[in-house]
């Protein structure tokens, strides 16, 4: 009786932390060129970072937003908390850059 | 000093290129040792300037250079090891170093900003002149397929790299 509570209450918190629709979008880092582009996103989205090159990259947002380290033929996830249209570089390569645009 | 070895590199094809065109055609053994030695020369100036150098930028710039040039050479060394080859020394390889350890014992009597603009300059240089030779000599004397993929992925690289040097060298002045 009790546990089935907690699980009915473990079920709603879920459902409140993460939007129904948060999705897992993948943008890919091959030959020092980032794909897509261009992504649009929502906050809870998550992001996986795929880094196809045998060389470090960063995924760097020029306002600060987020800076993440991808190390060669490795893949990390990060997950979106803010909105805002975000430019982001490679700190490494800074010919690398594309645009991630969160919606909130 | 890599202006000045484009410089005769230049005038040795004008000359090979009348008489001795096929003659001069590096060979896949030369080309890996030519392009190896090129990325260890880079590497060696970007330690010197880890050591040397005073500016936040220029050291940032020297430590991507160690870790894209370690990258790209262990993919050579894996390659090479791959397709049994060995790398053989030759005259190119052998004008680069000795051009290259003047260069570094030439920085190293210079000090800060002085120490960081000569360094950063050269940095312009040296990938001018490796791209340059990648584009016209290397990658299309290159035989072996994959070696000349890794060619193209250097010269890819080196490419950026030559722009993110004009980048901070512009940030200097």
């Amino acid at each position: 009786m009790l546990s089935g509570r907690r699980v009915v209450l473990a079920l709603a918190l879920t459902i409140f932390a993460v939007p129904a629709h948060a999705a897992t979008i993948q943008i890919v880092m091959q030959d020092l060129v980032v794909a897509p582009a261009e992504v649009s996103a929502k906050v809870g989205d998550t992001i996986e970072w795929v880094n196809k090159d045998v060389f470090a990259h960063t995924a760097t947002a020029r306002n600060g937003d987020f800076d993440v380290n991808l190390p060669p033929k490795k893949t990390v996830t990060s997950v979106l908390n803010k909105a805002g249209t975000v430019e982001y570089y490679c700190r490494f390569h800074p010919n690398m850059k594309a645009v991630l645009k969160i919606a909130p | 000093m890599f202006v000045r070895l484009s410089a005769a590199i230049a005038a040795l094809s004008l000359l090979s290129s009348a008489a001795l065109a096929q003659a001069a055609k590096p060979t896949d053994p030369q080309i890996a040792h030519i392009a190896y030695t090129a990325g260890v020369l880079d590497i060696n100036a970007a330690k010197q300037a880890l050591s040397k150098a005073s500016n936040k930028e220029v050291k940032a710039f020297a430590q991507d250079m160690v870790r894209d040039h370690e990258a790209v050479n262990k993919q050579a060394l894996d390659l090479v090891k791959k397709l049994k080859v060995t790398p053989e020394d030759n005259d190119t390889s052998k004008t680069l170093s000795k051009q290259a350890a003047d260069k570094l014992a030439e920085l190293n009597k210079l000090k800060g900003a002085e120490y960081d603009k000569a360094y950063v300059a050269n940095e312009v240089a040296y990938h001018k002149a490796v791209n340059s030779a990648l584009e016209t000599q290397l990658i299309p004397s290159a035989n072996n397929a994959e070696l000349k993929s890794l060619l193209q992925t250097g010269l890819k690289i080196f490419q950026g790299h030559q722009q993110h040097a004009e980048q901070v060298a512009a940030g200097l002045k």
